[in-house]
């Protein structure tokens, strides 16, 4: 019995790895997540008012996931908070060693909660990125992970005529679930080139093999391509949606490995949507509030070639999943793009630490090599499907870089130009990109790397208030959480799951 | 074409289609139970419903409640985004625009 408890937050194949882990600990549980069911991106659930008869046709490992959460959710010692937001995080004075204090919006009506827990794991996963583009504001632009959530978690299909760009592995998925809920899918453009991908995927190929799940699960997205006679082009990116009022068509054109347009070879493609994806963007919102160190991703270009846009910062996190700061753990996409089962092998160890669980346990080290090689796959990822840094050329002077406030392109480029701006909080109120309600979580990276060089200061993360809450719900005094649950004598050890 | 439901009798996952109506700025659209907003309104052949700042439309982007751009004011509660809630029979849903000289600013409280 460690009788310690442990706040997980997230229930994505991270968290709810976590969760498993700590419970098998001895730790009391609390597991948070935004969402009604468990699941985060990769098991999104369809809702329960469904009553789905075989959700399993719409996800690979679907049952391993079933078992588990259920394992999970109805573990007497494990609090499930559904439809529950962690807003803010607020650091303890600075004698304290202990986890910051965890502010919880609950339920509808929302209620206000703050825990006080032993450690706290970090599980809160990534969003998709896009650059943007002429056009990328029109209704019907979506990014690839939207018309996954909506295909995958409510069964409804963007449009009829549907072009998937942008780089990555992703694509793929994206694509598959629209052709399997009867979608005609035009073109998969991957932006990266052949030859950058194929020496990033088959470089030291027995790495892939150690991810037999996931190039399994790659080779049957492929297989749906060619059976759906789908075209897959590499090197060519859409770098214009135009409509009136909603996408009608877009331009795909020719890149070069730094993703320069190739002149003359743009195509005009008529479509009613298009899902567009450069990766993912992780969500530190929470690990900056905590305090946590960040450390740059794997550099996404060939090592000696000017090709790939530098890499986002993740959180740092030692051999035991140990953020910088005291009693803060974190696994899954926010210390490194790498897929769900890395995430689950990351949460694993994580929850495992956190519980107070034993360091030395057997079932740790086929957890950490599981762990390590998800993370010599996120590197190949990284390396396979850089952004090219030439990508800027795709912009007008009038193209929109954050959505919300309109900035233009033309607007960015002044104050960076402007040397009585290289502050970055003076050239968010000069030029309001990342001012209006998304406070930067789609701009951020791109306005941040427009400006790489001349910003010093904290980046788009630094945002004390995670999710928007109501001046009235933080006039109310948070109300106190339900009792703890009596924590069991019998510790097991961590779980491992098959990576399928 | 639009957006729509995968159609009940040919979907593998085996759903029920229960169906439900809210109004949006008054007018009744008909969905099904367990849907988001969004679901709603895309089914219903609306990619839009809500305005930018220059007055351009704006409809589902992220899907995931990142972006904003899908704001939405439900049952008189504001700044609701609608790929995050589910609908409710009976919902009223009002559209929310930011641009000048339009009633609403959708900007959330914070
Ligand atoms: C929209 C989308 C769809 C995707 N679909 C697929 C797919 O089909 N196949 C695939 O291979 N990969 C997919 N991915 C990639 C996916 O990110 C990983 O494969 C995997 O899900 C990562 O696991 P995770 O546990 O790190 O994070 P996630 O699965 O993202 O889980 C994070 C969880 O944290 C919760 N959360 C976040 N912030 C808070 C907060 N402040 N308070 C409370 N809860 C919070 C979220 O609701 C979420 O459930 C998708 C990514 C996105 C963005
Ligand atoms: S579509 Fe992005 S928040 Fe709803």
């Amino acid at each position: 019995m460690t009788g310690r408890h442990v706040v997980v937050v997230g229930a994505g194949p991270a968290g709810l790895a976590a969760a498993d882990a700590a419970l098998a600990a001895g730790a009391e549980v609390t597991l948070i997540d935004s969402a009604e069911r468990p699941g985060g991106q990769y098991h999104r659930m369809l809702p329960e008012a469904y009553e789905a008869t075989d959700p399993a046709v719409l996800q690979h490992g679907y049952r391993s996931f079933d078992r588990r959460s259920r394992r999970v959710l109805g573990h007497p010692r494990c609090s499930w908070w559904a439809e529950s937001s962690v807003w803010a995080l607020e650091r303890r004075d600075a004698e304290a060693d202990g986890p910051p204090l965890v502010h919880v919006l609950r339920g509808t009506p929302r209620r206000r909660h703050v825990l006080e827990p032993d450690a706290l794991v970090l599980a809160v996963g990534a969003h998709d990125r896009v650059l943007p583009f002429p056009g990328w504001d029109l209704p019907g632009v979506y990014t690839a992970g939207a018309a996954q959530a909506l295909a995958k978690g409510e069964r409804l299909v963007v449009g009829d005529r549907v072009v998937v760009a942008g780089t990555g592995p992703f694509l793929l998925p994206v694509a598959t679930s629209l052709l399997d809920a009867g979608s005609r899918v035009l073109a998969v453009l991957e932006a990266g080139r052949p030859g950058s991908v194929a020496r990033g995927w088959l470089r030291r190929p027995w790495e892939l093999t150690s991810q037999l799940g996931k190039s399994g699960e790659l080779l049957s997205y492929s297989a749906a391509l060619g059976r759906h006679r789908v075209s897959y082009r590499m090197g060519t990116a859409v770098v214009e949606a135009r409509g009136d009022g909603r996408v009608e068509e877009i331009v795909s054109a020719r890149v070069r490995a730094d993703w320069s347009v190739v002149p003359g070879t743009e195509r005009v493609i008529a479509v009613d949507a298009l899902c567009v994806g450069h990766g993912f963007t992780p969500q530190l919102e929470l690990p900056v509030a905590a305090g946590c160190e960040l450390r740059r991703g794997p550099v996404g270009s060939t090592a000696g070639s000017a090709a790939g846009s530098p890499a986002d910062p993740f959180v740092a996190v030692d051999d035991d999943q140990r953020t910088s700061r005291p009693g803060v753990y974190a696994a899954g996409e926010i210390t490194g793009v790498a897929g769900a089962p890395a995430a689950r092998a990351e949460g694993g160890v994580a929850g495992w630490i956190a519980a107070g669980g034993d360091p030395g346990s057997r079932a740790l080290v086929t957890l950490r090599r599981n762990r390590d090689q998800g993370r010599a796959f996120a590197a190949r990822l990284a390396l396979a499907h850089p952004v090219g840094r030439a990508w800027p050329g795709w912009l007008r002077p009038d193209t929109v870089i954050c959505r919300c406030e309109e900035t233009t392109y033309a607007a960015v480029c002044r104050s960076a130009g402007d040397p009585t701006s290289t502050e970055p909080r003076v050239a968010k109120l000069a030029t309001r990109a990342g001012l209006g309600p998304c406070q930067a979580r789609v701009c951020g990276p791109t306005v941040a790397e427009l400006r790489r060089s001349t910003d010093t200061g904290p980046g788009p993360h630094h945002r004390p208030v995670a999710e928007p809450i109501r001046l009235g719900e933080l006039a109310r005094p948070p109300e106190p959480p339900p009792g703890p649950a009596t924590p069991s004598t019998h510790p097991d050890s961590p779980t491992e799951e098959s990576t399928s | 074409m639009s957006p729509r439901l995968v159609p009940v009798g040919s979907d593998p996952a085996g759903r029920r289609d229960l169906p439900l109506t809210i109004t949006v700025d008054g007018e009744p659209l008909t969905g099904v139970a367990g849907q988001s907003l969004a679901g709603v309104l895309l089914a219903a052949g609306r990619p839009a419903w809500r305005r930018a700042p220059s007055g351009a439309p704006r409809g589902v982007f992220c899907g995931i409640g990142v972006c904003f751009d899908c704001l939405v004011t439900v049952n008189d509660e504001r700044d609701v985004r609608a790929c995050r809630r589910r609908a409710r029979d009976g919902d009223a849903v009002t559209t929310q625009s930011r641009a000048p000289g339009d009633e609403q600013d959708g900007r959330p409280a914070r």
